[in-house]
C-alpha cells in the first residue's frame, strides 16, 4: 500500500476497484465503514454485487475484465472537464500527452458499451474522484489476476496521477495484499530478479554485496518464475523442486498442468504443516512448524513489520522452519548456522536498505512501516511524497483488451472465482477449525435468478461445471450477487476446486495467470 | 496450571492485526484480540477469532517422510537431510544450479523466506526462487 490502513478512514472518496473487502480484508473493510461514517463517498467498481456494495454510493457493476477501458473513460471525462491535476503533472510526471491521446477514444457512449456501464455513473465517478480533496484508491485481485493485471495497476496509476491524488495522507494507490505475508516474501527476496529489499540480482555492485556477506558466488542472472519453473518440470530444463509452505496442487490454476509438472520432478520436496495434495506428490515431505510456534516477523499490507511470537512447541518432531532450512545450508557447506529468528533478522537487516532500522525492539509493541534506514527513523506512513521511485511517475498508454477466455457460443458462461469470509485458500488450515467448517461447509457456485430460472434450477441443486480443461460438480446458491451469463466459485474445497477449471493465461509481465475470467458451460444434474 | 498470553500476528490475510493466543498448559485454547493501539483495535474477523483450531489438529505433519517403493514413510531427520542434500548435490552438479527451484512462503515468517532465498541462492547459485505473491 502507498498509505497506512488507518488513513482510508480519512479520506474523503474511496474507489475500491476489484476488492471484496468485507470477505477478504474484513478489518480494513471496518476502516472504509469508519470513512463512510465521516462522509466520505465510496464507489466500488465490481461485477458482482457483493456485500460492499450495500453501502456505496455508487456501485460501477462492469463486464468481467473491463477496468481498463471504464478507468480510461473516467480519465478521459477528467480531462474533458479541466478537472486534472496539472501542477501535479507538469511536476511530478512525464508522458502526460500519451496519455491524453490513449484516453480519447474512450468516449462516454463507446466506454458504456464496452463495460455496461450507463453514461451518468461515468460522469459521477469522474467528478467525484477528481474533485474530491483526498481520493484514494484500494484494489485487490479483482485488478491484477488477469492476463493484462500489469496493465490494469498501470491503468489505475495513471487515474491517481492524473489528478494528483497520490503521495499525501489518506490519498494514494492501495493494493490489499491477501496473505498474512505475501508482503514480507517478496520484502525478502524470495523472487527471481531481487535480494531482500528490492535490489536486483543483476546489479553488480549488490552482487558483490551479497557476495562478500554470504562468502559464495552468487548468479548475475535471473531466475525463473513459477509458472516458468512448472514448464521447466515437464520440458526437462529444471530437475529439482522445493516447495515450502505452498499448496500449488490445490492452489494454482490448471490442475492438470500442475500435476504434470510436478509429476515430471527428478526429485521434489515439500515442507509444511499437513500432508497437502501437494505434499502427497512429493519424495520428500518435512514437518515445519506453524506460525503459533515460532518467533519471527510478518509485514503486512502497509509494509508495517510486526512481531509473531512463539507461543506453544511444534508437534512430535517438527522443527522451526528456520532450523531446517539452516540444517540443510550448513550440510551444504553455507555459513547458516543462527540460533535465534532475531539473529537472522539482524543479518537481513544489516544488508536490506529499508529494513536498515529494524530491531526487534524497535517493532515489539506496534510494529514500524518500512522504509526505515536508520535506527532514528519512525518508519514511514505513505509513499511518494514529493517525489516517486523513479523520480518522475510515468503515464502509460494503456488500451482495452479482451480477456483470454472469454465466453462464447460453446461455453456461454463466465466464471469468476475468489475468497469466502469463513475460509482461507486450499483450507489446509480454515478446513480444519471446526467453528469455521461448522459455518461454511461447503463449496458454493452463486448463479443469476434469471439464468436459474431459464435452466430449471433452485438453491442447493448439483450442477456440472464445464470448461476447456475440466469439469466439477457443485452446488449453487441462486440469487443477485453474480449478474446474469456469470458464475462465482472459490477454491476452497477439494471436492469442487475451481482451479480444475481455470486455464493458464498468463500476464505478460507478472506472469500472474487470470483467475477472474474463464469461458464454462454448466449442466443440470440428475436428481 | 499454567497460563498465558502470548501477542503474535494474525496468520491468515494482510491486515496483520494483531492477537492474543491463550495457552494453558502448553496447549492454545483460545484467541482474542488485542486491544492495544493497532489496526484491528480490539477486533478481529471469525478465522481471526478461530485461528487457535487447526494448530493442535491430529493432521499435522510430526516426522519427516520419505517416498519408498511408491509410498510415503516415516523417516528421521537425518535420513531426510542426507537424502535432500544428496539428491540436489547430485542434480547440481550433473546438470547444474539452474536445474534446482525453490518455492518460499508467503504464509511463513520474514525470516524464514529470508533463510529459504540465502539457500536457493548460495547452496545452488541459482535465482529460481519465487512464491505465490504472482498466483
Amino acid at each position: 500500500m502507498t498509505n497506512s490502513i488507518a488513513e482510508i478512514e480519512d479520506a474523503d472518496c474511496l474507489l475500491v476497484v476489484g476488492s471484496n473487502t468485507t470477505e477478504a480484508h474484513p478489518l480494513i473493510a471496518y476502516r472504509m465503514f469508519r470513512a463512510k461514517e465521516k462522509g466520505a463517498i465510496l464507489i466500488v467498481v465490481d461485477p458482482r454485487k457483493i456485500q460492499l456494495t450495500a453501502f456505496a454510493d455508487i456501485h460501477i457493476q462492469l463486464n468481467y475484465g473491463t477496468d481498463i477501458a471504464f478507468i480510461n473513460g473516467v480519465m478521459n471525462e477528467i480531462i474533458s472537464n479541466n478537472w486534472h491535476n496539472e501542477e501535479f503533472i507538469s511536476t511530478r510526471t512525464e508522458d502526460f500527452e500519451i496519455l491524453k491521446e490513449t484516453v480519447k477514444p474512450y468516449t462516454l457512449e463507446r466506454v458504456s458499451d464496452i463495460t455496461g456501464v450507463p453514461v451518468e455513473s461515468i460522469k459521477e465517478t469522474a467528478r467525484l474522484y477528481a474533485t474530491s480533496k483526498n481520493s484514494s484508491i484500494c484494489y485487490t485481485l479483482g485488478i491484477t489476476e488477469h492476463s493484462f493485471g500489469v496493465d490494469n495497476v498501470k491503468t489505475l496509476a495513471n487515474l491517481a496521477m492524473l489528478t494528483g491524488q497520490i503521495g499525501k495522507v489518506s490519498s494514494g494507490v492501495n493494493p490489499l495484499r491477501g496473505q498474512n505475508n505475501v508482503q514480507g516474501a517478496c520484502d525478502m527476496g524470495a523472487l527471481p530478479n531481487v535480494y531482500p529489499g528490492y535490489q536486483s540480482v543483476t546489479d553488480l555492485y549488490v552482487q558483490k554485496k551479497f557476495q562478500d556477506a554470504w562468502g559464495v558466488e552468487l548468479s548475475p542472472q535471473l531466475g525463473k518464475m513459477i509458472p516458468d519453473m512448472m514448464d521447466g518440470l515437464i520440458d526437462g530444463s529444471l530437475k529439482g523442486l522445493y516447495i515450502f509452505g505452498e499448496n500449488s496442487v490445490e492452489g494454482d490454476p490448471n490442475t492438470a498442468h500442475v500435476r504434470r509438472a510436478l509429476e515430471s520432478a527428478q526429485f521434489l520436496v515439500v515442507h509444511d504443516i499437513f500432508l497437502t495434495a501437494t505434499a502427497e506428490m512429493a519424495d520428500v515431505v518435512l514437518p515445519g512448524a506453524c506460525w503459533a510456534e515460532v518467533d519471527g516477523t510478518f509485514s503486512n499490507t502497509e509494509r508495517r513489520v510486526q512481531r509473531v511470537r512463539k507461543a506453544v512447541e511444534p508437534p512430535g518432531d517438527a522443527l522451526p522452519n528456520w532450523k531446517i532450512f539452516s540444517e540443510i545450508g550448513t550440510r551444504l557447506g553455507i555459513a547458516m548456522k543462527y540460533d535465534s529468528a532475531e539473529e537472522i533478522f539482524n543479518e537481513m537487516s544489516a544488508l536490506t536498505p529499508s529494513f536498515g532500522g529494524l530491531t526487534y525492539d524497535r517493532i515489539d509493541v506496534e510494529g514500524i512501516q518500512w522504509p526505515c534506514p536508520s535506527k532514528e527513523h519512525p518508519g514511514t506512513r505513505f509513499l511518494h511524497q514529493g517525489a516517486f521511485t523513479r523520480g518522475k511517475g510515468k503515464f502509460h498508454a494503456i488500451d482495452h483488451q479482451k480477456s483470454k477466455d472469454e465466453a462464447d457460443k460453446e461455453f456461454p458462461f463466465t466464471l469468476t472465482t475468489g475468497r469466502r469470509y469463513a475460509h482461507y485458500n486450499t483450507s489446509t488450515m480454515t478446513g480444519r477449525c471446526k467453528t469455521l467448517v461448522n459455518e461454511f461447509p461447503e463449496p458454493i457456485a452463486q448463479i443469476n435468478t434469471v439464468d436459474a430460472g431459464q435452466m430449471g434450477l433452485k438453491d442447493g441443486d448439483q450442477v456440472r461445471v464445464i470448461s476447456r480443461r475440466g469439469e466439477v460438480i457443485t452446488p449453487i446458491r441462486v440469487g443477485n450477487v453474480v449478474p446474469p451469463g456469470s458464475l462465482f466459485m472459490d477454491f476452497h474445497f477439494a471436492s469442487a476446486n475451481s482451479n480444475v477449471l481455470l486455464g493458464t493465461f498468463l500476464d505478460p509481465v507478472s506472469k500472474t495467470p487470470d483467475y477472474k475470467v474463464c469461458a464454462v458451460k454448466l449442466e443440470k444434474c440428475a436428481d | 496450571m499454567d497460563y498465558r498470553c502470548v501477542k503474535t500476528t494474525c496468520p491468515y490475510c494482510g491486515c496483520g492485526c494483531q492477537m492474543l493466543l491463550e495457552v494453558l498448559d502448553g496447549k492454545l485454547v483460545d484467541t482474542m484480540p488485542s486491544k492495544e493501539k493497532n489496526m484491528n483495535q480490539g477486533k478481529l474477523c471469525i478465522k481471526g477469532q478461530t485461528a487457535h483450531e487447526f494448530v493442535h489438529s491430529p493432521d499435522r505433519l510430526t516426522h519427516p517422510l520419505i517416498r519408498k517403493n511408491g509410498k510415503l514413510e516415516t523417516a528421521t531427520w537425518e535420513e531426510a537431510f542426507e537424502l535432500i542434500t544428496s539428491r540436489f548435490s547430485h542434480i547440481k552438479n550433473t546438470y547444474g544450479g539452474n536445474s534446482i527451484g525453490f518455492f518460499s512462503s508467503a504464509r511463513s515468517t520474514n525470516e524464514e523466506n529470508y533463510l529459504c532465498q540465502k539457500l536457493c541462492r548460495t547452496a545452488f547459485q541459482t535465482n529460481n526462487i519465487d512464491h505465490c505473491a504472482r498466483l
